[in-house]
């Protein structure tokens, strides 16, 4: 100890270390993000277009261009449906087309199905289809984007306002807290669920009107975490050594006390996170989401519990958000630990001490 | 010839491999006291809570260890629950974790009487009652029924021996059993227990950092320096002929020299009346307000440029509030002046941009750095904010400057506080506060959580600054060895009031108030010639 253990490395190297050491975090991570790039991508795995066309000698980019059905030989100027079996062959007779891995979009309905819906996984639909005659696997990609994106900017946005709140009210104590904690609880008093399904009834709630809903409320679960971090490092000797030494309060609150309430703060954030994808899955499994149409998973759980003849729907939903879910828990731990400086020493040479234990 | 009564043969402990006591032989009498001293981290508690299988379970233990006739190394879980307790009793470090708050103290003892001796009700009271006066312990009826935060810390250890001596045990084992609490409850706490050994015939083994405590209360010393036995003998022959070197550095650790000789300088820091009071809660919501709590009285004191005043008190008597009411980080009445500024009447950003002038370093080393901040942000950070001009290499240049006059390689300043140990870490809480060039210096007990070779080096240090800097110091301590090496004048607190000052060496040879004769007493200062 001491002196021996002497390295040059910058803050960051040693939690990357520390995080890479934790194995169940560390391949969460990587599957999380895998995943997640994946459905960013999602118009290029799933679409109801061509990637890239050639026809009758000439170029075409469906994805991102709409194109008439005039163009490849149909008779309406409107725009041209790829799936349609006449435009297939056109294409196939006068030039050639790549298409996604799943001929499918979100909201594409399957016009040639044998089977009625919903249909069982087959070769043409892999998950099968919902009861519309929807490809679910094409909605799962789209829907697990959705859901995290809206889970992002949802946590990023209350952990802002969850931390500025409790860290005044925690660092300043006195009246201030006194005050901030009653608004606070006033505030959380009022019941989100209802004030979303009222407000379900006046307005379509999209992606921005259920966001901003819900970070009205999220982060007053953040408020009493930090404030309660605040409230014990105010007194802690080296918060006390920096007053001392003549530092403003914010700068004492941002260097001093924030990142020591930062690792119960992180710990909170996987829930924060979980928290806000379950919030939305169950609002559009009630049915006062996203608008109608809209790739969600809450929507297909809904549709599994209508049609308990077709377990694939009810099946997918639930992996989807138990994987879902379970990876990031997972993640957060690897975080909440490797911000934790005594966790680096025990976490830096497991190998040498499990066999001895 | 006494019988033996807790012998070990080649007792060896390892945690996940790293062996942490390594070939600890011994044999205790019953009647004797055995001490084993050591700093911190030297094996001395890890060896006996070894010794009765009180180790967490990654903890391999070999080598022969018996009590009476009992072999300890061969026993059963169920067969443990028959020896601890019953015919070894404990007393540990924290008097004020090791009470369970939320039992009365009745219970509490009650309870390993009821285990261990089929005690109920009546009967129990009965005898806890006694346990209680035996050791020495007013209004027992009372206490009985009393929760253990009304206790003082002295008291709370009392119970804890009573508790201990419950089951009549033959072997008693104290782990720095006075370390917690003040110094001349320290006292009345040791004879205690030795009075205690000598009624009931225990055995008792001894743990401690502080040598020169050990030497009046035991028979037998066991010195061990990381893991190893340095030496082991009576106590007699471990003072008068010490072999090894490791015990001689001990020996020789009490904290010595005087600071500098001090030329009469104009006065630095001045303090007239001052006064700190906290407001006590209301009782209820229509009673009176009760008047205020006063930690310090009306005080007054100055300090010239380059001295140090030293003030002594036990915990309680308004030390650390008076040395926060002078650094102006507790609301107080009254006047402080520094040099031309009058610090009382400062408030908001004027105080902040006087605030280089008087830095503070704190009592406990671990909790006065930043655990998430390298050595470099730490001690610069002062110096950032106060001097935004300076460059970055400008900065770097100063922060390696001062780590290599506090004694600290440069190498350290990328590093965090977790991998410095206590006497390095109070170097950086000192370099951060010289770094601003204070003209002032508050000492909130720097050296009470350090072993004793380690506060040797920091006095040391500390009085080189001084000198080279022309320092003043508000030294703070409840030790009057470390004090008498650093101050020139010291004044003795006591409830908020200053009941004696003077020069230091003449209030320490020849004290007038009762209670620093009391103090001193209980110190055993070795008498030394300078």
């Amino acid at each position: 100890m001491g002196w021996t253990t002497s390295r040059l490395s910058p803050i960051t190297l040693r939690r990357l270390a520390a995080f890479k050491a934790n194995r169940r975090a560390h391949i969460s991570l990587w599957l999380f993000g895998v995943l997640f790039i994946l459905s960013l991508m999602a118009e290029l795995i799933a679409n109801d277009k061509p990637l890239i066309m050639h026809f009758e000698g000439q170029w075409y980019v469906p994805l991102l261009v709409d194109y008439p059905e005039t163009e490849f030989g149909g008779f309406l100027p409107t725009r041209t449906d790829y799936l349609d079996p006449f435009i297939r062959e056109q294409i196939s007779d006068k030039g050639w087309a790549i298409w996604p891995l799943i001929p499918f979009s979100y909201q594409t309905l399957d016009m040639q199905m044998t089977r009625p819906s919903p249909a069982p996984p087959s070769s043409r639909h892999w998950l099968g289809t919902d009861d519309q005659g929807r490809d679910v696997l094409a909605r799962v990609i789209y829907g697990f984007r959705l859901s995290v994106a809206f889970a992002l900017v949802l946590t990023a946005g209350s952990l802002v306002m969850g931390v500025l709140a409790g860290g005044v009210q925690g660092y300043f104590g006195g009246k201030v807290d006194l005050v901030g904690q009653r608004v606070t609880e006033i505030w959380s008093g009022l019941p989100v669920l209802f004030l979303l399904i009222i407000l379900a009834s006046f307005v379509q709630p999209g992606f921005w009107w259920l966001l901003g809903i819900m970070l009205l409320f999220s982060w007053l679960g953040l408020v009493d975490i930090v404030r309660a971090e605040f409230l014990r490092a105010r007194n802690l000797e080296y918060v006390r050594a920096a007053k001392a030494m003549g530092l403003p309060s914010r700068l004492i609150m941002w260097r001093h006390v924030l990142p020591n309430a930062m690792v119960a703060t992180l710990t909170f954030i996987p829930f924060l996170f979980t928290g806000a994808i379950g919030t939305l899955t169950a609002l559009d499994f009630l049915g006062f989401g996203l608008p109608p149409g809209s790739p969600s998973l809450g929507e297909l759980a809904a549709q599994g519990k209508n049609n308990l003849h077709a377990p694939w729907l009810g099946i997918t939903a639930f992996m989807t958000l138990a994987i879902m879910l379970s990876l990031l828990v997972f993640i957060g731990e690897g975080l909440r630990d490797a911000f934790d400086p005594r966790h680096v020493k025990a976490s830096a040479k497991p190998t040498q001490e499990t066999k001895h234990a | 010839m006494p019988k033996p009564l807790l012998r070990l043969n080649n007792l060896t402990i390892a945690f996940d491999g790293n062996t942490v006591v390594d070939g600890l032989s011994f044999t205790l009498n019953a009647g004797e006291t055995l001490a084993i001293v050591g700093e911190s981290g030297s094996g001395k508690s890890v060896s006996a809570l070894g010794a009765v299988n009180l180790l967490p379970s990654n903890a391999k233990i070999r080598g022969e260890r018996w009590l009476e006739e009992t072999d300890l190394s061969q026993l059963s879980s169920r067969e443990w629950n028959g020896v601890r307790g019953n015919r070894v009793g404990f007393v540990f470090q924290e008097p004020m974790t090791s009470l369970n708050p939320l039992h009365r103290i009745g219970k509490q003892i009650g309870e390993t009487l009821r285990l261990h001796q089929g005690l109920d009700g009546q009967e129990a009271r009965a005898r806890a009652k006694q346990l209680l006066e035996q050791v020495k312990l007013p209004r027992t009826d009372e206490l009985l029924d009393a929760w253990p935060h009304q206790l003082s810390g002295g008291q709370r250890q009392r119970v804890m021996i009573a508790m201990a001596i419950a089951n009549n045990p033959a072997l008693l084992i104290a782990d720095e059993p006075t370390t917690a609490l003040d110094v001349t409850v320290q006292k009345d706490i040791l004879a205690l227990l030795k009075e205690l050994r000598d009624q009931h015939g225990m055995g008792m083994l001894f743990i401690s950092h502080d040598l020169n405590l050990v030497r009046r209360y035991a028979e037998h010393v066991c010195v061990m320096y990381q893991g190893k036995v340095q030496e082991i003998g009576p106590v007699e022959t471990i003072f008068s002929r010490p072999q090894s070197d490791y015990t001689k550095a001990l020996l020789a650790a009490e904290p010595e020299g005087r600071p500098a000789l001090l030329n009469a300088t104009a006065p630095l820091l001045t303090a007239r009346q001052l006064k700190v009071s906290f407001a006590r809660p209301k009782a209820g919501l229509f009673k009176r307000q009760p008047p205020a709590f006063e930690a310090v009285k009306a005080t007054d004191l100055t300090i010239a440029s380059g001295e140090t005043l030293g003030i002594v008190g036990e915990s309680g008597s308004g030390k650390t509030t008076l040395a926060s009411a002078i650094m102006r980080l507790v609301q107080s009445k009254g006047e402080i002046t520094l040099g031309d500024a009058s610090l009382s009447t400062l408030s908001g950003n004027a105080l902040r941009r006087q605030r280089h002038r008087f830095q503070m370093v704190f009592q406990d080393p671990y909790g006065a750095l930043s655990p998430r901040m390298p050595v470099f942000d730490i001690v610069s950070e002062g110096l950032r904010f106060h001097y935004p001009k300076l460059s970055r290499s400008e900065v770097t240049e100063r922060v390696h400057q001062t780590l290599r006059e506090v004694g600290l390689p440069e190498s350290c300043a990328a590093r965090y506080p977790h991998e410095f140990s206590g006497g390095q870490r109070q170097r950086i809480a000192v370099a951060r506060a010289i770094i601003l060039e204070p003209e002032l210096l508050v000492l909130d007990e720097p050296t009470s959580a350090l072993d004793r070779t380690v506060q040797k080096q920091l006095i040391t240090l500390l009085r080189q600054l001084q000198q080279r800097r022309q320092l003043s110091y508000l030294f703070i301590s409840h030790d009057l060895a470390v004090v008498r090496a650093m101050a020139h004048r010291i004044m003795v607190l006591k409830d908020g009031e200053v009941v004696e000052q003077g020069p230091c060496l003449e209030v320490l040879d020849s004290p007038q108030h009762p209670y620093t004769q009391a103090l001193i007493a209980a110190a055993h200062l070795r008498h030394f010639s300078s």
